[in-house]
């Protein structure tokens, strides 16, 4: 007889529900140019990727990291060079970001993973503090000016991107793909191995695996993900600067991820939108950015670990499925 | 005299120091292949460092492990488990968070080394469903399919660690006080659980108490403060002056 | 005149002596951070903002209500410890029970938000400290002239670091606080407030941080993100000796500080990824750490 069973989750939206959802956000996806600038969209879109990849590691994996500018920013900075000194086609100069952030985030990787926990999270941030000198002398980086007037091209040689409505499709195709990569990626036989080192490493080394080797190839994704958001940002801004590399923006992103919920797939999209636009409104108000952003940190940390999109589901799973399939049987 | 190839673990002079402090003072092991082998000994004898140093969780201080005839003393834990030695933990050690399904389909996975495709689909791993119901059938957990081992009775978590403990097909299964802290219920299942594993496969298992282990092992050894005191058949063991006293002062101390 | 590796001797000597400066700071915020992390498991991440908000209080108060360095170097430590007692007191207490990565996260937060006040309140740009009249003139060594603030700041901040030293491993507070870490429980048991001697750790811990600042205050500038880019390479520094010894981030601090000024001579533009690369290298040969005990 064939046995077969369910991926157990509680469901918090019905079927119709949902593809109700996704519809509204893909009309408000499309149509939002036509409201809202363009190139500030562009700048919300590669956060959202960029949160989410720093999710995969953060929250899939449990590994904090404090690097991830290192791989946003030495994209950027590898898509400018590419694109504008080498003169390589837009989608060439991109796919070299992405390489370049995957072999960054190896080499931090096979370091990092040396130590657990809060050391892992020390030595990330001083490699990318590491990575930031390196930015800071380097001769192509551009000292303080950064590279700039870095031509967007085209795609595949067809498409113009040098109108920003255009490059806002685009950026949103791919990122689109890429967070259901990422969905995917989660529930895929390697993502639950992750789940399973993230709930009980010890237990998942006597099973057999080395969980480095885990752990390294997690990492490495997110930071070629990250790479991807940097070279986005820095075709859509013609522009790659040290305030990529910064440890500032490594900050601003685990924020992102902390603010819509750290381990949910949805959660760090609507954080990176969220702190996007405090940026942006800070920008004309003369309030300091990193000012309101530790203090918004610190109310995160101290009043919704979960984060806005945890505490949401939370609520939701409390008052609207009290019911058994919400709390499967327990056997105490 | 035992034949080398009917000895499947061999430890020879293990020694552990901990800062100063002899855990392990040179033990020698060997269990035979097929046995239900167990270890004794009152709190803090080592018999948990002992378990530690034989699938290289710690490193030991001196000595030499053997496991099917290949030495292992620099072997990584996870290699270990690879090979066929598989162990559990005295405090039970599953994946909180997932349900009984998940917990024992990822011992599957670890198996059959389906562990990379980052870029596949989850109905992949519907293949292992088969073999999921079989380990958990065999523990009596398939009635609690979807429950999230955080939610399961300590002698149930146990009985999953077991499963997924299997799931390895491991040749040697260590297994660490599999009955500590069971109700009277659990541990007759437990027990009989353990009696029919040892018939297909070679099962060393710490233990308290003698009694319990009295019908059901082949072979006792018996460890205090770090040292081998007796080892052989219960009625041996039993009359051995040593572990007498040893229980003994063990139980007033 | 005299040479070293066709390196003027005058040279070396003042590179060093940069380096051993450095090396006192990298040294007196690495013990603050390894006694935090000691007792309270916290990685206290705004502890370079500590050492700013203290080279800012000491120049405030001298700006502001005239009171020089002397006093300033026993006021600053005592106000920025009371900030930091109230911060640990009302915020970080609250997260003890919590997986520490989240108190990370909030002494993060604290960081950037006081990065952030003092930029906005003084701009970015640097302020500057007078030398103290009673340490103001030169030494002469004969192979180089020795500044007497400088020499000052690095014999101060090495006697803080043995006291410091001395106090915890040698008296029986010391000795009671240790316990406290090794086994909180049964510290309580003995009827020791543990809770106060958390907070007053932590207290102790950023007015070290708050010392060095006012210290530092006469020879860098004083500026709002003099914290950050030092917690980072301090960071560095813990993760090369390990935080399980006291003397072992003492001696890496300096030790790393000179190895900085040595790297300044010979491959100038190395020096500042010095620490970076010595923490790789620790990392590939040694993972536990050179003073590390955890596994
Ligand atoms: N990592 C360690 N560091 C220092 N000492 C240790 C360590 N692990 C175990 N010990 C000590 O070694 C001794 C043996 O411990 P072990 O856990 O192996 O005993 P045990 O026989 O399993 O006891 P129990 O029956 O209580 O499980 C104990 O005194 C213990 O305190
Ligand atoms: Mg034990």
């Amino acid at each position: 007889m064939a046995h077969r069973y369910k991926d157990f989750r509680p469901r918090l939206v019905s079927p119709m529900q949902s593809y109700g959802l996704l519809a509204v956000v893909a009309a408000v996806a499309v149509l939002a140019p036509l409201v809202i600038y363009p190139l500030f969209l562009v700048k919300v879109l590669c956060f959202m990727l960029f949160a989410a990849a720093l999710n995969l590691v953060v929250g899939f994996a449990g590994l904090l990291s404090l690097g991830h500018a290192a791989f946003f920013g030495g994209a950027a900075y590898a898509f400018a060079q590419a694109a504008k000194v080498w003169g390589w086609p837009f989608e060439v100069s991109i796919l070299f970001g992405v390489v370049v952030g995957a072999a960054l985030g190896f080499a931090f990787g096979l370091v990092a993973i040396r130590r657990q926990g809060i050391y892992f999270t020390m030595i990330t941030l001083a490699l990318a503090q590491m990575v930031y000198f390196l930015a800071v002398q380097a001769p192509f980086t551009g000292g303080e000016d950064g590279i700039q007037n870095v031509p967007r091209g085209s795609l595949l040689g067809l498409i113009d991107l040098r109108d920003t409505i255009t490059l806002y499709y685009v950026v949103l195709v791919i990122v689109v793909v890429c967070l259901l990569q990422i969905r995917r990626m989660v529930h895929s036989p390697f993502g639950h191995i992750l789940g399973a080192i993230r709930e009980n490493e010890t237990r998942v080394t006597s099973l057999g695996l080395n969980t480095s080797r885990y752990k390294l190839l997690a990492f490495t994704l997110s930071a070629a993900l990250s790479g991807l958001a940097g070279a986005l940002k820095a075709s859509a801004f013609q522009l790659a600067t040290l305030s990529d590399v910064s440890w500032h923006i490594s900050g601003e992103v685990v924020l992102m991820v902390l603010i819509g919920g750290i381990g949910t797939l949805s959660g760090p999209l609507f954080g990176a939108i969220f702190v996007v636009m405090i940026g942006h409104f800070l920008a004309t108000s003369g309030l300091p950015v990193s000012l309101v952003v530790g203090l918004v940190f610190m109310a995160c940390v101290m009043l919704f670990r979960r984060g806005f999109y945890g505490e949401t589901v939370e609520y939701l799973r409390t008052r609207l499925l009290s019911g058994p399939q919400a709390t499967p049987k327990a056997d105490k | 005299m035992v034949i080398e190839s009917d000895c499947i673990l061999e430890a020879r002079g293990l020694r552990k120091v901990f800062g100063g402090f002899v855990a392990i003072a040179g033990v020698d092991l060997r269990v035979q292949t097929g046995h239900l082998h167990a270890l004794i000994g009152p709190n803090g004898a080592g018999k948990s460092t002992l378990f530690n140093l034989l699938t290289k969780f710690i490193q030991p201080s001196a000595g030499e492990i053997r496991f099917k005839g290949q030495d292992v003393t620099s072997a990584m834990p996870a290699t270990i488990a690879r090979l066929g030695m598989v162990r559990s933990f005295q405090i039970s050690s599953v994946f909180p968070h997932l349900t009984v399904y998940e917990n024992i389909r990822i011992a599957l996975q670890a198996h059959a080394r389906d562990t990379w495709g980052f870029w596949r689909s989850e109905q992949a791993l519907h293949r292992f469903d088969e073999d999921v119901h079989d380990l958990m059938t065999q523990v009596g957990l398939e009635p609690l399919v979807y429950t999230r081992a955080a939610d399961l009775s300590y002698g149930r978590k146990r009985a999953l660690e077991l499963a997924t403990t299997l799931a390895l097909k491991p040749e040697l299964i260590l297994l660490d006080e599999p009955m500590a802290g069971m109700g009277q219920e659990d541990v007759e299942r437990t027990s009989a659980l353990i009696r029919s594993l040892a018939r297909r496969h070679t099962v060393l298992m710490v233990e308290h108490n003698l009694k319990v282990v009295a019908d059901i092992s082949d072979k006792i050894t018996v460890l205090r403060r770090g040292e081998k005191i007796a080892e052989g058949s219960y009625d041996e063991v039993a009359a051995n002056d040593e572990v007498r006293s040893a229980y003994m002062g063990g139980a007033h101390g | 005149m005299t040479e070293l590796f066709g390196v003027p001797l005058a040279v070396l000597a003042g590179q060093v002596m940069i380096g051993l400066i450095n090396g006192s700071f990298y040294a007196l915020l690495s013990l603050g951070l390894a006694i935090i992390f000691g007792l309270l498991n916290v990685i206290n991440f705004a502890h370079g903002a500590y050492y700013m908000v203290g080279a800012f209080v000491s120049w405030g108060l001298l700006t502001y209500a005239g009171i020089g360095y002397w006093p300033s170097l026993v006021l600053t430590p005592l106000i920025v410890g009371a900030f930091g007692a109230l911060f640990e007191r009302t915020m970080l207490r609250r997260l003890y029970g919590f997986d520490h990565l989240f108190s990370l996260l909030l002494t993060f937060g604290l960081a950037l938000a006081l990065e952030g006040m003092f930029r906005w309140i003084y701009g970015a740009g640097g302020k500057s400290y007078a030398v103290p009249p009673s340490l103001t003139g030169v030494y002469n060594l004969g192979f180089m002239v020795l500044p007497i603030y400088r020499a000052w700041v690095i014999v101060a901040s090495l006697t803080v670091c043995v006291g410091t030293w001395l106090v915890i491993e040698k008296t029986s507070l010391g000795a009671r606080l240790r316990a406290a870490t090794e086994n909180p429980s049964l510290v309580t048991a003995f009827g020791i407030n543990v809770p106060l001697i958390l907070t007053l750790t932590y207290a102790a811990g950023v007015g070290l941080a708050g010392l060095a600042g006012a210290m530092a205050a006469p020879i860098y500038q004083v500026s709002p993100n003099m914290g950050s880019s030092l917690i980072i390479i301090v960071f560095a520094v813990v993760v090369i000796g390990g935080m399980g010894s006291i003397m072992g981030s003492i001696l890496t601090g300096l030790m790393l500080g000179v190895l900085e000024g040595l790297t300044k001579v010979f491959f100038p533009t190395a020096s500042a990824l010095t620490v970076f690369i010595v923490m790789i290298l620790v990392l590939l040969l040694r993972p536990a750490g050179l003073f590390g005990k955890d596994k």
